[in-house]
């Protein structure tokens, strides 16, 4: 017989008390830390102890950027009517139905007029999340819109680039949009309206060959992978591993191809001062 | 099917049916006759049925394709090449220079390819790199300095992708090269002679008038590049030559090039002389065409050209 008789009550769990803990913390990839998820969103997506800027999307960029929410969009009803019928293991139609559905957009671009600063601008701000950004018929279609607007009304614009390039499945008419948007920057530049290009993780291939590298400023966020052709093909094409650090935005700084990298943090004041030098 | 196999094989056939034809007749030589003339039905066919799209890929990269080189003492008198862009180097992928077209003072500026392995290396298989993209522009800038109309011919498989290109800044060069092709106050007239691979042709490809070879081809990416991408599977690459509508019926239908230059039977390379004389109709006929507009208007047309490029959307309902 025991000394003591024991309880054997079980512990209860208080109920409606357990912690979630998922999504709540997130691992950087720049410094491998742990990074409680509130803290990163109240720092725009860059992470407090390295610095590492994560993607963000289309709407988050209108946030950062523009004075407030009161800023009308353009065009966002435009969509694609897949010229070339275009099927591989999916149809154009699903992948674009897909895109929309996770976006909620129509395309890979938000074109937005509002102020920054005061100052009215038109914004174009890309969606990497639709089909990587790409650049079809309906991007080259509202960003030369957008372009032909700032200039009747000779208004700034910036374009914020987040781009794998044209869009295959639209085959040489997502080719042409590179010298449509082209040309209308040409009519933009002739007439001395400002264009500031915001290149963002990632700007690769006929996006970083036409609009992005034709800003009165090119500027790009830290670490961002810029380039023409993609790493993957210039490893395939000359057979050997790329150096660490090619293709981001400091190489292409110390190469003479960029203006500036500014920080996220950072890059509407630095806005906001450059239209000031440009217009005041 | 190679046409040029398929061609060497009729011929081949048909002396084996002639000696069979003369021998002393027997069943087996009847029978073997009979099959040599099924294989000659089908080779017939092959050869002068419409090209598919990845024949004609076959077709315009053919070694012996002509290469602006070529063309050039074909087409133009006289020709003088300016090298370099002074600010780098020379790339020898680029070409350019000044000449006479039909008694007229032009510049001509192209991607040159190599026919043999010793030419292609030194021409970098006609890929560019930003020395090339910007000594095209600095010739464009000197042909419309002295009122002379720009000739360019397109002919690469792309701008090259390497680490030396990215370095100097292949994209910037491209970017510069199509806004500022767009406010050239003289006639360009751009013919697509061989492969239009993607930016890399692109950046020396915008004029008033869009000129192709039956055969050309002219795409976003290559059907390989294509192939690899959607179905993980260069091997795909005749599907993906057919999805992406980059052969010149297609190119005009969907409002990219004005003209289709008809080649001689087999395809350019078989007559150079031919297939040159046919160009330089066309391109008389497109100079022609604009060289008497006042340079305001031909830059609003060009404009207008690439603005209404790829009109192919539709409002959603929302």
């Amino acid at each position: 017989m025991a000394w003591f008789r024991k309880e054997k009550e079980p512990l209860k769990a208080a109920e409606g008390e357990r912690l979630r803990t998922e999504g709540l913390w997130i691992k950087c990839d720049g410094c491998r830390a742990i990074i409680w998820k509130k803290d990163l969103d109240a720092n725009w997506s860059v992470c407090p102890k390295c610095g590492h800027h994560f993607r963000i999307d289309a709407r988050t960029r209108l946030r950062l950027l523009l004075d407030d929410e009161n800023y009308t969009t353009h065009d966002s009803d435009v969509e694609t009517s897949d010229p070339l019928n275009f099927v591989d293991l999916k149809s154009y139609r699903d992948r674009i139905a897909t895109a929309q559905r996770t976006t909620k957009l129509k395309d890979a671009v938000i074109t937005a007029e509002g102020t920054i600063g005061g100052r009215g601008v038109f914004l174009c701000s890309m969606e990497y999340g639709f089909i990587g950004g790409s650049m079809g018929g309906v991007v080259g279609e509202l960003i030369t819109r957008a372009a032909e607007r700032a200039l009747d009304q000779r208004i700034p614009l910036i374009i914020v680039s987040a781009s794998g390039g044209a869009r295959m499945m639209e085959g040489t008419v997502s080719l042409m949009q590179m010298a449509k948007v082209s040309a209308a920057l040409a009519r933009m530049d002739t007439a001395g309206v400002p264009y500031i290009s915001v290149l963002t993780d990632p700007t690769t291939g006929g996006v970083t060959a036409s609009f992005s590298m034709l800003g009165d400023l090119n500027i790009a966020e830290p670490g961002a992978l810029i380039g023409f052709a993609g790493p993957r093909v210039i490893e395939q094409t000359i057979r050997q591993k790329l150096p660490a650090g090619f293709q981001r935005s400091e190489f292409l700084l110390t190469h003479g191809m960029l203006d500036a990298v500014v920080p996220r943090t950072e890059m509407k004041a630095y806005i906001i001062n450059a239209l000031k030098f440009f217009l005041d | 099917m190679d046409r040029d196999k398929a061609r060497e094989e009729f011929e081949h056939i048909e002396r084996e049916m002639e000696t069979l034809g003369k021998s002393t007749a027997s069943p087996e030589a009847e029978k073997r006759l009979q099959e040599l003339s099924d294989q000659l039905q089908h080779l017939r066919e092959e050869l002068t049925g419409p090209l598919t799209p990845w024949q004609r890929v076959q077709v315009a990269r053919h070694p012996q394709r002509p290469h602006l080189l070529d063309f050039i003492p074909l087409l133009f008198e006289n020709f003088s090449e300016i090298h370099g862009d002074r600010s780098f180097s020379d790339d020898p992928a680029m070409v350019g220079g000044f000449a006479w077209f039909r008694g007229k003072p032009v510049m001509v500026i192209g991607q040159q390819k190599g026919h043999d392995t010793q030419q292609k290396l030194k021409r970098n298989f006609g890929m560019p790199k930003p020395e090339g993209y910007r000594k095209a522009l600095r010739l464009m800038n000197l042909a419309a300095k002295f009122h002379r109309p720009i000739f360019t011919f397109v002919d690469t498989p792309g701008a090259y992708p390497g680490i030396d290109s990215e370095e100097r800044g292949q994209a910037e060069a491209i970017a510069r090269n199509l806004r500022d092709m767009v406010r050239l106050p003289v006639p360009i007239i751009v013919t697509i002679t061989g492969e239009g691979g993607s930016g890399g042709a692109l950046a020396i490809a915008v004029g008033d008038r869009i000129l192709i070879l039956e055969n050309s081809v002219y795409s976003v990416i290559s059907p390989e590049g294509c192939a690899s991408i959607t179905w993980r599977d260069a091997t795909k690459a005749t599907t993906a030559a057919d999805a992406l509508k980059m052969t010149a019926d297609d190119l005009r239908a969907l409002g990219i090039v004005d003209q289709i230059v008809p080649e001689p039977a087999g395809g350019a390379h078989v007559d150079h002389k031919k297939i040159a004389e046919s160009i330089g109709e066309h391109l008389q006929r497109a100079l022609a065409e604009v060289s008497g507009l006042p340079a305001q208007e031909l830059l609003d047309q060009r404009y207008r050209k690439f603005r209404n490029m790829g009109q192919f959307f539709r409002t959603a309902a929302s």
